[in-house]
């Protein structure tokens, strides 16, 4: 394998090689968690902590795990630093843990997180794992800010809770988008920023994997 | 080097991964547990003072709480008593010594605490604004636990919090939607008697109902959670629960007592 650069490694999954724009990796959480901004960047905070070093030290042993056991291994080390940082949302941000409630948990299976340490940290050295880890972290952030930011401007007309667009219901103009406050909004959103991203890349489009032919002909089944 | 995936070697890399992650996990879980501990009393407290209505956004809510007295009442005299080593509802909730089976069972709940808390609000001259009571049971597939605070009068609602459920989010977990909980306010759970009278409809309220100041709009798609609120508010305002203690708490005020 040639030469990893490391501007490469780190800036590449934000939007060359997006883990949910063109893997559709790790969409789960994104529509749970992104009705507002502030437990979206907690969130985004948790991954990256999470990715970064799960990635780190699965490719730190990543010599001496035996291969029939490596799935578990690795689940092990992303579980335990799960864990950590929800012990530590618990007993320094105990509203937004409230708030994020199970889907920090759901990290562990998250699938951005494995499928790097199974195909990046399992292969590579430490140091370039992590920066890849936290590389992933931030493309994957990088939509959920996107989503998180439309879905609490239009749904609730507010930033990070402050009221940006005054709400009819309390004497101002804008009516909010109850949908975007519902979970399919995310996907909507998230559509729309693949169809874009490979508007611009268009690389990204994949090709049709198989053509199908007008049927012309009968036949019996057997 | 060693085959790596020889049975020896899987044994050993799985009992270190293990160890050391405990370890971790251990570590993390002790050292964060007096941050954790606080969090969830100031949360508790947060609650008794939503449920009280005296909960405002951002407000410092131990100096808030300086208003709310905490008492310990003997569920069956219905007396405030004064526990020797004060009492911890957590660890008596696990204490079978403290606790004892229930029969007839509304609520779910199994069993019930001999003693349990009560929070009294007081306004700025020290009268008695609310009582609010900790009340819990049973809904569909959680323990929903909540504060129910009850005016001076020991009838009118002043307000509900729920606070802890796993109730179907969307569903019966409307119970914490506070347009829902607002709907509380005013109603009345409890007749001249002092007869436990509440209802929780299917369906909204059908309107002009002679008994509307008793009855709250039910959460669609959540009977089973709607009838486990019912039977909650039933089972904790009645015999088994504060019923002695708002009877006694009544008698005091109707003698001029000051509380």
């Amino acid at each position: 394998m040639a030469q990893l650069k490391t501007r490469d490694v780190l800036l590449g999954p934000v939007f060359a090689n997006n883990p949910i724009a063109l893997q559709i990796l790790g969409i789960c959480s994104a529509l749970a968690i992104t009705t507002q901004l502030s437990t979206t960047v907690t969130m985004c905070l948790a991954v990256m902590f999470v990715l970064t070093l799960s990635n780190f030290f699965v490719s730190l042993i990543r010599n001496i795990i035996p291969s029939n056991i490596r799935i578990i291994v690795q689940m092990t080390i992303i579980t335990t630093l799960v864990i950590v940082v929800d012990q530590f949302l618990q007993a320094f941000a105990f509203q937004l843990s409230r708030e994020l409630s199970v889907f920090v948990g759901l990290i562990i299976t998250n699938c951005i997180v494995m499928g790097r340490a199974e195909a990046f940290a399992m292969q590579n050295p430490p140091l370039i794992s992590a920066i890849d880890g936290l590389g992933n972290a931030l493309g994957y952030s990088v939509v959920l800010l996107i989503v998180g930011f439309s879905r609490e401007l239009f749904g609730s007309g507010s930033i990070f809770g402050v009221q940006v667009l005054p709400l009819v219901s309390e004497g101002g103009w804008y009516q909010p988008n109850g949908l975007m406050l519902l979970p399919p909004s995310a996907f909507f959103l998230i559509g729309g920023f693949i169809w874009i991203l490979r508007s611009v890349r268009v690389e990204q489009v994949e090709k049709e994997p198989f053509e199908i032919v007008p049927n012309t002909r009968t036949s019996p089944a057997f | 080097m060693r085959d790596k995936n020889s049975a020896a070697n899987v044994l050993r890399i799985a009992t270190v991964v293990c160890l050391v992650c405990a370890v971790i996990v251990s570590t993390a879980a002790v050292t964060l547990r007096p941050f954790q501990a606080e969090n969830r009393e100031t949360f508790r407290q947060l609650n008794v003072l939503k449920a009280a209505g005296l909960y405002m956004e951002d407000m410092d809510v131990e100096r808030a709480f300086q208003r709310v007295e905490r008492r310990v009442v003997d569920f069956d005299s219905g007396e405030y008593v004064d526990p020797p080593g004060g009492f911890d509802p957590v660890r008596a909730v696990r204490d079978p010594a403290q606790s004892n089976a229930l029969s007839g069972d509304p609520a779910g709940i199994g069993r019930r605490t001999h003693y349990g808390e009560v929070f009294l609000a007081r306004s700025e001259d020290g009268t008695l604004e609310s009582v609010i009571l900790p009340v819990h049971a049973y809904g569909l597939w959680s323990t929903m636990y909540a504060f129910l605070a009850l005016e001076a009068d020991l009838k009118t609602v002043s307000g509900i919090s729920f606070f802890e459920h796993g109730e179907t989010p969307g569903l019966g977990g409307e119970i914490e939607n506070p347009r829902w909980q607002q709907d509380w306010v005013g109603k009345q759970v409890r007749d001249p008697d002092g007869d436990v009278r509440f209802r929780v409809d299917r369906g909204a309220t059908p309107e002009g109902v002679v008994d509307a100041e008793h009855r709250i709009d039910g959460l669609s798609g959540a009977t089973i959670t709607s009838r486990g609120v019912e039977n909650m508010v039933h089972f904790w305002l009645g015999e088994q629960g504060y019923g002695p203690y708002l009877a006694r708490l009544e008698t005091r005020m109707q003698t001029g007592e000051v509380l």
